[in-house]
């Protein structure tokens, strides 16, 4: 019987809202000071007055996760899926021992390493290799265990030149190779990585991707991983969590819970309307979108002209953004992307306020079937400020080719896009 | 919660760890402590690199600040105002209390603000959070031993060229200790206060001020004695005060000092230590949700 690495029973966590919102010296000493006077408490009052707690029913209390119960096996690599606030995040700082569950208990068998982020801890004046015997000490490590790790992790972030060299003048690239080198080899006996990967190149990403299967299949480590790239994690897990608005929706082999995670945008975006129903604490965020061609708003598109997005952002800070939009088939493979930021260079400086626009695409020549977007509205080469994935679905119907009415369907074995043009010539030898 | 408890450990198995939503207020971990003491020992070595990193004069810095607030306390105080300096050559007066001093204001400022300033560490990766306070009060210490450095360079100088006669005997077996004293009373009245400047950055503002006024609170700029009735008791009162005038009387063999004092300024350590120790405790279990 292999042994258990995590085991996670009923865990819930609550994020009271008043404590963070109100909470000043003066309000709480004036709080106390009319306690001592024998009055009733004035926040009490206000309390009453306000919509929150009256709407709330749990007053102000915010359940980020509920009953959360889930066990992972040594030598097991569990992913976590759900969308943005499900609780992924708070879920691995529970894990991490950053905070602390409100109700509810984890064992863990062995040592636990987390890497929520890549570099935390990273001193820019200090040297490369300054900073792997910091950042690995705050990680967990011995400088013994450093020292003797300590070739192999410059090796893997392929930093041997530079460990001498302050990290501030490393490329972003270095940066997060060496933070993730560091991380990949602690002598842990449970690995937790949220997202950090997603800051690295592609070619960096398989190689990290490669070193935690690796640790997992190899050394026996567990590993929890979060991440917005399904791909990612069906490379590296077996099997998957998904979370939805703080509960345990499933569990179960990796295949499964992503299709049924998928499953949900299908049925919610059956049409070519997107709504944010519920309120965003984003900076800039997406509230409206539908798509036209030919002016006339529809879910069926033809092969022919252009399609027209036309969108409502909010936006509630001074911000630099870019658009990048991308294209997925049916099984919600990514097929195609395009970013204005990265391949034209163009920015938005936009002020605070509401902004309607509209985004005019030439799709490629695209196979019957079911098509999704993500809407990305990025700040160019430094974050996603907002990500809907699949925020909209549209349809490809009968797409004839003019010259042989030969109808090209999305299929696993040609794909989804048609190529621009082919021209053959055969001479005999 | 407690039925919980029990009888799950009716059932033999052994975790490395659990976490659970409660601990207690005396479970200090002190052995999970002791495992991270290299990182203790980064920290410090980070704190003293990063501070003189691409500068010219480089640690030089550290003797800077104390040779021009000397030379300024000299101007105001012992020729503007003539305050005595307890028959010691006026620099060397003031560069005790001003070595002192910086330490521990900066220590005590540096220590209550620790969540805060250290909220990108805290919210990403897991270690005894404890090890950060230390780790200044500590890296402190060592700017303080430069410092020191200074000051016997001083007192050098003026027994050498101004025959300054300086009584050094057995007493100066009790510098460490006050010295000690006095970093362990700033990490105990820092973590103390750290816990409340989380929940209400008011503090942390009115204690950059505070600290300023104090030190004329303090025996810093002239000695205890030269203070009569209502004001010598309020300034004995101040924790830092008997330690100031321990560390000169250690030294020069001069200052107001009793066993009495030293008890008072022991106890008062302790009860900030302790009493930190446990609020701090308490505080870096949840405070990510609320800075």
């Amino acid at each position: 019987m292999t042994k258990i690495a995590i085991k996670v029973e009923n865990l819930s966590k609550a994020y009271n809202l008043g404590q963070i919102g109100t909470g000043t010296l003066s309000q709480d000493i004036q709080r106390w000071w009319i306690k001592m006077r024998g009055k009733e408490d004035p926040l009490f009052k206000i309390g009453h007055i306000n919509d929150r707690t009256v709407k709330g029913k749990d007053g102000d209390l915010v359940w980020s996760l509920k009953d959360i119960n889930f066990e992972i096996e040594q030598g097991q690599a569990m992913g976590i899926i759900g969308k943005n606030g499900a609780g992924k995040s708070t879920l691995l700082k529970i894990l991490s021992q950053i905070t602390s569950p409100t109700t509810g208990k984890i064992k863990i068998n062995g040592r636990i390493a987390s890497l929520l982020e890549v570099g935390t801890g990273f001193h820019p004046e200090l040297t490369g290799r300054e900073n792997i015997f910091l950042n690995g000490a705050i990680l967990g490590m011995r400088k013994s265990e450093i020292k003797r790790k300590f070739d192999e992790i410059v090796a893997f972030a392929g930093v041997e030149k530079y460990v001498d060299t302050p990290v501030k003048r490393y490329s972003s690239g270095m940066y997060v190779r060496l933070a993730f080198a560091v991380a990949a080899h602690l002598e842990s006996d449970v690995l937790i990585v949220d997202e950090v990967l997603a800051v690295g190149d592609a070619e960096f990403q398989k190689k990290c991707i490669g070193k935690m299967n690796e640790v997992s299949k190899t050394e026996g480590k567990a590993i929890l991983f979060v991440s917005h790239n399904m791909e990612s994690i069906k490379q590296l897990c077996e099997s998957a969590i998904y979370l939805e608005n703080g509960a345990l929706k499933e569990v179960g082999s990796v295949n499964d819970v992503i299709n049924n995670y998928y499953s949900q945008f299908v049925s919610q975006n059956k049409n070519s309307t997107f709504r944010r129903d519920n309120s965003c604490t984003k900076d800039c965020y997406l509230e409206e979108a539908i798509i036209t061609q030919n002016n006339i708003h529809t879910t069926f598109i033809d092969n022919k002209s252009p399609i027209e997005l036309r969108f409502k952002i909010k936006n509630n800070i001074k911000l630099n953004i870019c658009f990048e939009i991308i294209l997925r088939d049916s099984n919600m493979n990514p097929i195609a992307f395009i970013s204005e930021g990265s391949v034209y260079g163009i920015q938005h400086l936009i002020e605070v306020g509401k902004y309607s626009g509209n985004i005019i695409l030439s799709l490629p020549f695209l196979a019957e079937g079911n098509y999704y977007m993500d809407f990305i509205i990025a700040e160019k080469n430094i974050r996603y400020v907002d990500n809907v994935e699949c925020f909209m679905s549209f349809q490809i119907n009968s797409p004839i080719i003019n010259e042989t009415s030969w109808v090209f369907k999305q299929s696993r074995a040609q794909g989804s896009i048609l190529m621009d043009s082919i021209n053959v010539s055969i001479n005999k030898i | 919660m407690s039925n919980n408890i029990n009888s799950q450990n009716n059932i033999p198995d052994n975790w490395d760890i659990v976490i659970e939503p409660t601990r207690g207020i005396f479970d200090l971990k002190l052995k999970k402590v002791w495992s991270y003491r290299d990182l203790l020992l980064l920290f410090v070595r980070r704190d003293f690199v990063a501070f003189y990193k691409q500068t010219i004069l480089g640690p030089i810095w550290f003797f800077i600040q104390p040779i021009f607030t000397m030379l300024v306390y000299m101007f105001v105080f012992a020729n503007l105002a003539g305050i005595s300096t307890d028959g010691i050559p006026a620099p060397i007066f003031y560069l005790v209390g001003i070595t002192a001093w910086t330490y521990y204001s900066e220590s005590l400022v540096k220590t209550a603000n620790v969540f805060r300033d250290n909220i990108n560490v805290f919210g990403k990766v897991f270690f005894p959070r404890i090890i950060m306070p230390i780790s200044i009060v500590i890296s402190n210490l060592v700017k303080f031993g430069i410092q020191f450095i200074l000051l016997i360079l001083v007192i050098i100088y003026y027994v050498l060229f101004k025959q300054f006669q300086l009584d050094l005997n057995f007493k100066i077996l009790l510098l460490p200790f006050f010295i000690l004293l006095m970093s362990l009373q700033a990490l105990g009245m820092g973590m103390l206060i750290s816990a409340m400047t989380t929940k209400y950055r008011d503090l942390s503002l009115l204690l950059t001020f505070a600290i300023q006024l104090l030190l004329y609170g303090t025996a810093v700029v002239f000695p205890l004695d030269s203070l009569k009735g209502k004001m010598h008791t309020i300034v004995a009162l101040n924790p830092m005060s008997y330690i100031i005038e321990g560390m000169r009387y250690s030294i020069f063999s001069k200052g107001e000092i009793s066993l009495l004092s030293v008890l008072y300024s022991i106890t008062i350590t302790i009860i900030f230590l302790i009493l930190g120790t446990i609020v701090f405790n308490k505080v870096e279990k949840n405070f990510v949700d609320t800075v």
